[in-house]
């Protein structure tokens, strides 16, 4: 239960009182957030009473008079603006005249009670400055969290931009100080893997792009009825080059054609993911399977490989943002660390799921289902902080 | 003519293959035996059968602090092979930590810390130094 503090500020001992017994056992429940307020009271008997009491502890509620001994209440107001505070004011006054709700509201309040006012009345003011606070302070805590999982994002993709950089670096460096002397063929393979590493960020930056444009959700998607299989087929042709220097089988297996409504842009960025990475996780001689099959507007795909697998606790962590699981058989794979977060954002999409299966060293085998698209598609901004 | 038993051992430890191959091939230059491990485990296996005369050892491998475990394991096996712990996580995590003071020194089991990416006559430095301090 979240407890916000009201600061009663009456010349009148009797109002100030009534206020107190109002709010001390009452809670306002904020369905929005789920949350209960209880409230704890303190009081003030003059203006400059209020400002004291205000430097010391900041209410997050003031309940102020108008008229008052010494400074009036549109002066308190007059001083909290100056003071840039974000307190709440309910201003409280016996002339509920309209010159006085329109100067109040120019100098901050945010609402008002007529006096005389009854509990109710009283309880029913609070309720809705309550909600308002509460609201507030959970927008603020879902922007730092927000802004937190950004900078984690940037941190690490900084992390894998660095290593590649690192690693030309260090060849050009070899090379420029002639560090082989004289041996061609050894600076031949340092340039070679310069290029590797060069590849790798290209891909990754690839990726990159791949992710922010379906998170963000921009860019029009362009829906049509499409064949998934021939869809899948063309994805194995991509992966064919390096399937056939490693002796990978990749098969397609669909009865017939199977009619999506989807974006074909997508359905090749899911079907190239998942087949390259069953091709790049295999073994030597080994197989690929894809299976589509169609059913009213729902479509599965699955992906079968007889690579080198995952242990359990691996499966639970691939589709994080960066996630590359690090092992004797993984170390020569390139990778961006990003292909499954990309598929799980499709599968999300298309409002999907996406179910593995694995076992190290026999395979694994990913199932994603999707549903015919239902445009226009909503997602969250990037980067999201689920996943 | 070198005896090779006599030049010095170091077991470097990173998981990026391209590192391993720019260092190894220095040091051997410089007159070194490598030993390169890409990773916390396989360097693991290796010190169970070998002792090197230094460790090279990566922060972030297959965790992000597997190369702290590491260097407390090679305490633990044999205080006395000097570990340099080269890494790039004080630029990248905003963590502050070096080996200046006593507290840090307490849980960071390493001689030297070098920020990432290194220049190796900093490194070779590094090994020349702690080589000396041994003998």
């Amino acid at each position: 239960m979240d407890t916000l503090r009201v600061l009663v500020t009456d010349d009148e001992l009797g109002m100030r009182l009534g206020v107190v017994r109002t709010l001390r056992d009452f809670v306002v429940h904020v369905p929005d957030v789920n949350e209960e307020v209880a409230f704890v009271v303190d009081q003030a008997d003059s203006g400059e009473e209020a400002l004291q009491q205000i430097s010391r502890q900041r209410p997050d509620i003031l309940l102020l008079d108008h008229k008052m001994p010494g400074i009036s209440g549109l002066e308190v107001l007059d001083q909290l603006a100056e003071m840039h505070s974000d307190i709440l004011t309910i201003m409280i006054t016996a002339y509920a005249s309209i010159e006085t709700a329109v100067s109040a509201t120019k100098r901050g309040a945010y609402d008002f009670l007529a006096k005389p006012f009854t509990p109710d009345e009283l309880k029913s003011t609070i309720r809705k400055a309550s909600a308002r606070l509460i609201l507030a302070k959970q927008a603020r805590k879902l922007a730092r969290e927000k802004q937190q999982v950004r900078f984690e994002f940037i941190r690490v993709l900084a992390h894998e931009l660095k290593a590649p950089l690192n690693a030309v670096a260090g060849y050009l460096d070899l090379i420029q100080k002639h560090a082989l002397g004289d041996r061609l063929a050894d600076y031949h393979e340092m340039l070679g893997r310069s290029l590797v590493r060069i590849d790798g960020m290209n891909k990754l930056i690839h990726d990159l792009l791949d992710l922010t444009r379906i998170e963000s959700g921009k860019g029009a998607r362009r829906l049509g009825v499409m064949d998934l299989r021939a869809a899948a087929k063309a994805a194995a042709d991509t992966a064919q080059t390096e399937a056939e220097s490693r002796a990978i089988a990749v098969r397609i297996h669909a009865d017939k054609e199977v009619s999506l409504l989807a974006d074909p842009g997508e359905i090749e960025m899911l079907l190239n993911n998942l087949i390259s990475n069953a091709v790049k996780y295999n073994r030597d001689g080994g197989s690929v399977d894809v299976t589509i099959m169609g059913h009213d507007s729902q479509a599965t795909i699955t992906v079968a490989d007889t690579g080198i697998g995952m242990a359990r606790d691996e499966v639970g962590r691939i589709f994080e943002e960066f996630t590359r699981i690090k092992n004797d058989h993984t170390n020569h794979i390139p990778g961006s660390g990003l292909g499954l977060s990309i598929v799980k954002k499709l599968v999300q999409l298309y409002e999907g799921e996406v179910k593995v299966e694995s076992q190290p060293q026999v395979g694994t085998t990913i199932t994603v289902v999707l549903n015919a698209a239902s445009p226009p598609a909503s997602c969250s901004p990037l980067p999201s902080g689920e996943g | 003519m070198t005896i090779p038993n006599e030049k010095p051992t170091i077991l470097l430890v990173d998981d990026d293959d391209d590192f391993l191959f720019q260092h190894r091939l220095q040091l051997e230059n410089a007159g070194f035996n490598v030993i390169a491990a890409q990773g916390r485990a396989p360097a693991e296996e290796i010190l169970a059968r070998q002792r090197p005369d230094v460790a090279v050892v990566d922060v972030m491998m297959e965790n992000p602090d597997a190369g702290f475990v590491l260097c407390h394991h090679i305490r633990k096996q044999d205080p006395s092979i000097p570990v340099i712990l080269v890494t790039s996580v004080n630029s990248e995590t905003g963590l502050d930590f070096d080996l200046a003071t006593e507290e840090d020194r307490a849980w960071i089991k390493a001689d030297a810390l070098l920020a990432k990416p290194i220049r190796f006559e900093q490194l070779r430095g590094e090994i020349d130094r702690l080589l000396a301090i041994k003998k």
